[in-house]
């Protein structure tokens, strides 16, 4: 040591920093999951509110079409009608078949949404299983399903609708169930990649191997220890994927391949107001602009689940 | 290499011996947490001269770091900082960005904890250096290059020109720690703040970096500021330190006035709290004198102790050792490896790896067996063995009385072994599934049901000394202690006469050490199970264990029980592994050093 001065030795009253008990339990507070942490998160945000009201609305409207119009969407069309503009009763007007446009829309939300929550459940039910698998067990079992996914991965879905919808089979039972099939088919791999990611993210916590060392199966530490972990990436992206796949539904629909005409979807009312889209672009606009709005409304809910969800987005 | 200071006329020569390099008044750091300011240090006073090392001493959340970077101006942008903060008489809080920038790097330089994220992977060593070097001085590329290989030569890098041309990851640990020091030191800071520098490393490496500091203060007259919670590394290269807690100072005076007269009541705990090789377990006869032992086995002769108390002090060490030895253990082993070999399975294209290669270890009912090594010597890969995570290739391991080597992965008899085993894990916030409440996995076992069930998981709650309405808790809403202390009762969960505790506490600390490791040691008391402790801290496990088991590269180097390894240590490298763990009392540690400093220069001849 080369200085030489002297040094006082500081002691802090004892007073202000009191010696407290090391490792302190707290034992009233309640107790709080990560789902009850994020759900606290979630409602105060403004963007998670607004598409919560939102999708709850939609809801309603694809279960009681009824409470929002009684004017009969197909059988009181009267070509008198034709492209008519809104009057008395018919707040958006007439399409080119004189049928009530805003009728239309109300009773088409059913078909949509129907083939959004199918063809999710679906996806959720094979993506998320065989991603679970792919990522947990590894191996030709991970090499199989990952090979598998990625063929229908490259397929243009476009492409490989039309391939599909035009399958015997398919072709004479056209109608919500082929066009939710075919979105299934198309759709799962990008749910297995996923979860195969979020599964091998979490299997080799420490946590997984304490279960398993306690007796655990294989399977049992999967269902009950990797799944709820892996959990977040797979409920935001569900979100997600239920906008998109109505939009593939109207994308479908408006190629003549989804929706048999006599469903009515917002497809197939995009699809018949080509016709007259110069004459009265209504008849397009607002089917369209339903159709946007369901689809944000989702997309937006994802984003916000996705902020309360991830631990990482939080810190900033 | 003390010309170096001479080669650069530019930089500011020894600075007066009264004026203090860094200033730092009434310096108060907060965070804005949720809207509000949550203070990490509140009104630090404390200066540190030229060629004076400061320790700044505390736990987590002490502030201890926050404070540091403060000074620097490296703060997330949701900090605010307070005080005043000098540097050589120049005020650095408040200046602007370029400003600090100037003085980042050439006037104050930082060393980082894990050298490997610090350094940049896709540039060599020698880049990194010679881009600090001229970004703050004018001077031509070959000079830079010639002032970087100086200092690599500097922080005594056995090939400079090899290291220079080297990328991070083809160096060691204890290499890119000294390239970081190189450098920090390349534009001859006045200032050096070391935030745990040597926290990463393994303790024989620890001991050369820490020697390394020592030599360069003498050579440099730098200031250094130095972070750690290791009382050991202050105690070895401390000359005054500051003790925080909460983000206040709560005592400072010099290295000597701390460890043997400390004032304040959370230092005496602190101290109180760290565990030093030799103390043993609460009720272990006597204190073993490490020094003394390490001095008789290697016949070295210390100038700082006199003789006659050093041979007395080896007499004393030689008769408690035979007196240890008398005691046999008896029944059933629990653990029985012999000539164990251990791979990890080839993957893919990686071929197998053996991490372990013949093993012979016995583990004999209530008795706590600790596993030591550094970083890569085996030690985990046995404990994971031992609960059948992971293959025997070659050799025989009973457990129980049962032998698995042969067992069938994931197979029945496996499944009937694990309930004989607990494991304890060393990260608490990864062992522990964060979506379950903290009383679930204790009955994912199921030994039982319903109400009976209730009351196991409130008796194992009890028996970790946890309030029994946490069980509906969440891991996150837990402290890391306390999350361990869960750990430790999954273990119990299913009442198993082996224990595999891999490295529960180096997570966390000292004083939630102590107590973890206090209770750990009751709850093996009094149910008696027996146990393998992997740990690299051997002051730990010489608090603990029965048996010490010291490892080196995937072999057992040396066995026996806690007073043949410590009072008589055979194997050179357990000897250099003695050596090398800190005291935490600068004196005790002053003869550490001399003893180590023979045993290299012995180990080298």
């Amino acid at each position: 040591m080369k200085t030489n001065r002297e040094f006082e030795h500081f002691v802090a009253p004892v007073e202000e920093t009191p010696l407290l008990a090391t490792d302190a339990v707290k034992v009233d507070d309640a107790p709080l999951s990560l789902w009850a942490d994020a759900w606290r998160k979630l409602r105060r945000r403004p963007l998670f509110i607004i598409s919560a009201v939102m999708i709850a609305l939609i809801i309603v409207v694809a279960v009681f079409p009824g409470l929002f119009t009684q004017v009969a969407p197909d059988n009181g069309c009267e070509l008198a009608n034709s492209n008519g503009a809104p009057t008395e009763g018919h707040p958006l007007g007439f399409t080119f078949q004189g049928c009530d446009i805003y009728s239309r829309i109300i009773h088409g939300t059913q078909a949509s949404l129907m083939v959004g929550v199918f063809s999710v459940i679906s996806v959720l039910i094979i993506g998320v299983t065989l991603g679970a698998l792919a990522g947990f067990f590894g191996g030709w079992v991970d090499t199989v399903i990952a090979r598998l996914g990625d063929i229908f991965f490259a397929l243009p879905i476009v492409l490989g609708a039309l391939v599909l919808t035009q399958l015997p089979l398919m072709r004479e039972n056209r109608g919500v169930w082929t066009v939710v099939l075919v979105l299934v088919v198309l759709g799962w791999p990008q749910m297995a990649r996923i979860t195969r990611g979020a599964v091998i993210e979490v299997r080799n916590a420490d946590f997984v191997t304490a279960a398993r060392s306690l007796g655990v199966s294989r399977i049992g530490s999967l269902v009950s220890h990797v799944l709820p972990n892996a959990l977040a990436p797979i409920i935001v992206l569900a979100t997600m994927e239920l906008g998109v796949f109505i939009v593939a539904e109207a994308t479908l629909s408006f190629l003549g391949i989804g929706m048999p005409g006599s469903v009515m979807s917002w497809g197939n009312d995009i699809s018949a107001a080509q016709s007259s889209i110069r004459t009265n672009p209504a008849v397009l606009l607002y089917p369209a602009t339903a159709l946007s709005i369901t689809v944000l409304s989702f997309i937006m809910l994802g984003d916000a689940l996705r902020d309360a969800l991830d631990p990482k987005s939080r810190q900033r | 290499m003390t010309d170096f200071i001479a080669v650069d006329p530019a930089v500011t020569p020894v600075p007066d011996q009264g004026a203090p390099v860094l200033e730092v008044r009434d310096l108060s750091v907060d965070f804005g947490v949720d809207k509000k300011w949550v203070p990490a240090a509140i009104r630090l006073n404390y200066e540190v001269r030229a060629g004076e090392v400061l320790a700044i001493v505390g736990e987590s959340g002490s502030g201890k770091s926050a404070s540091s970077m403060a000074l620097l101006g490296l703060l997330p942008s949701n900090s605010r900082v307070t005080g005043s903060v000098k540097l050589a008489g120049q005020e650095l809080l408040g200046t602007n960005e370029a400003n600090i920038r100037a003085v980042r790097g050439k006037d104050v330089a930082v060393i980082f904890q894990e050298p490997m994220t610090a350094l940049n992977p896709v540039y060599t060593v020698g880049a990194q250096i010679v881009e600090t070097v001229r970004l703050h001085s004018e001077v031509s590329p070959d000079e830079a290059r010639l002032r970087a290989l100086r200092m690599l030569e500097l922080v005594e890098l056995p090939d400079p020109e090899k290291a220079f041309r080297s990328y991070p990851h083809q160096l060691s640990g204890g290499q890119r720690q000294r390239a970081m020091i190189a450098q920090s030191l390349s534009c001859d800071p006045k200032l050096l703040i070391a935030d745990e520098p040597t926290t990463a490393l393994d303790v024989t490496v620890q001991a050369e970096i820490l020697d390394l500091m020592r030599n360069l203060r003498n050579k440099l007259d730098s200031a250094i500021v130095l972070i750690t919670h290791d009382m050991g590394v202050v105690a070895d290269l401390a000359d005054r330190i500051a003790v925080m807690r909460r983000g206040v100072i709560v005592e400072t005076g010099t290295a000597a006035e701390i460890f043997h007269n400390p004032q304040h009541e959370y230092t005496r705990a602190l101290l109180a709290a760290v565990p030093h090789l030799g103390q043993g377990g609460a009720d272990s006869a006597a204190e073993v004198d490490v020094t003394a032992a390490l001095a008789a086995a290697t016949n070295a002769e210390l100038s700082s102790i006199p003789e006659d108390q050093l041979l007395r002090r080896e007499r004393e060490n030689a008769a408690a050792l035979a007196a240890a030895e008398a005691a046999k253990p008896q029944g059933q082993p629990v653990l029985e490896l012999t000539d164990v070999a251990i791979e990890y399975p080839k993957q893919g294209r990686v071929p197998a790896f053996r991490a372990v290669e013949g093993a012979n270890l016995v583990i004999y009912p209530g008795q706590v067996v600790g596993l030591v090594g550094e970083s890569g010597s085996g030690k985990t890969t046995i404990g994971r063995a031992a609960v059948g995570l992971l293959p025997v290739a070659a050799g025989t391991m009973k457990v129980v009385g049962q032998d698995i080597s042969a067992a069938k992965r994931n197979g029945r008899q496996l499944h009937e072994m694990r309930r004989h085993v607990g494991m304890v894990f060393q990260d608490p916030s990864s062992s522990l599934n964060p979506r379950l409440p903290i009383g679930e996995p204790m009955f994912l076992a199921g030994v039982a049901k319903g109400g009976e069930l209730q009351k196991r998981i409130e008796a194992l709650l009890d028996q970790v000394e946890l309030p029994r309405n946490y069980r509906n808790r969440y891991p996150h809403e837990l402290s890391g202690g306390q999350k361990q202390r869960v750990g430790i009762a999954r273990a119990l969960s299913l009442k198993p006469k082996l224990m595999v505790a891999d490295e529960p506490t180096s997570a966390l600390d000292v004083s939630v050490q102590a107590k973890v490791l206090d209770l750990f040691q009751n709850l093996q008391k009094e149910l008696g199970f027996a146990c393998l402790f992997v740990t690299h801290d051997l002051a730990v496990v010489d608090v603990l264990a029965d048996r010490i088991c010291v490892m080196q590269r995937g072999r057992i180097v040396e066995q026996g029980t806690r007073d043949q390894i410590l009072r008589n240590p055979q194997e050179p490298y357990t000897q250099r592994l003695l050596a090398a763990v800190p005291l935490p009392d600068p004196e005790k540690q002053r003869e550490r050093r001399e003893l180590r400093a023979q045993l290299l220069a012995a180990g080298q001849s």
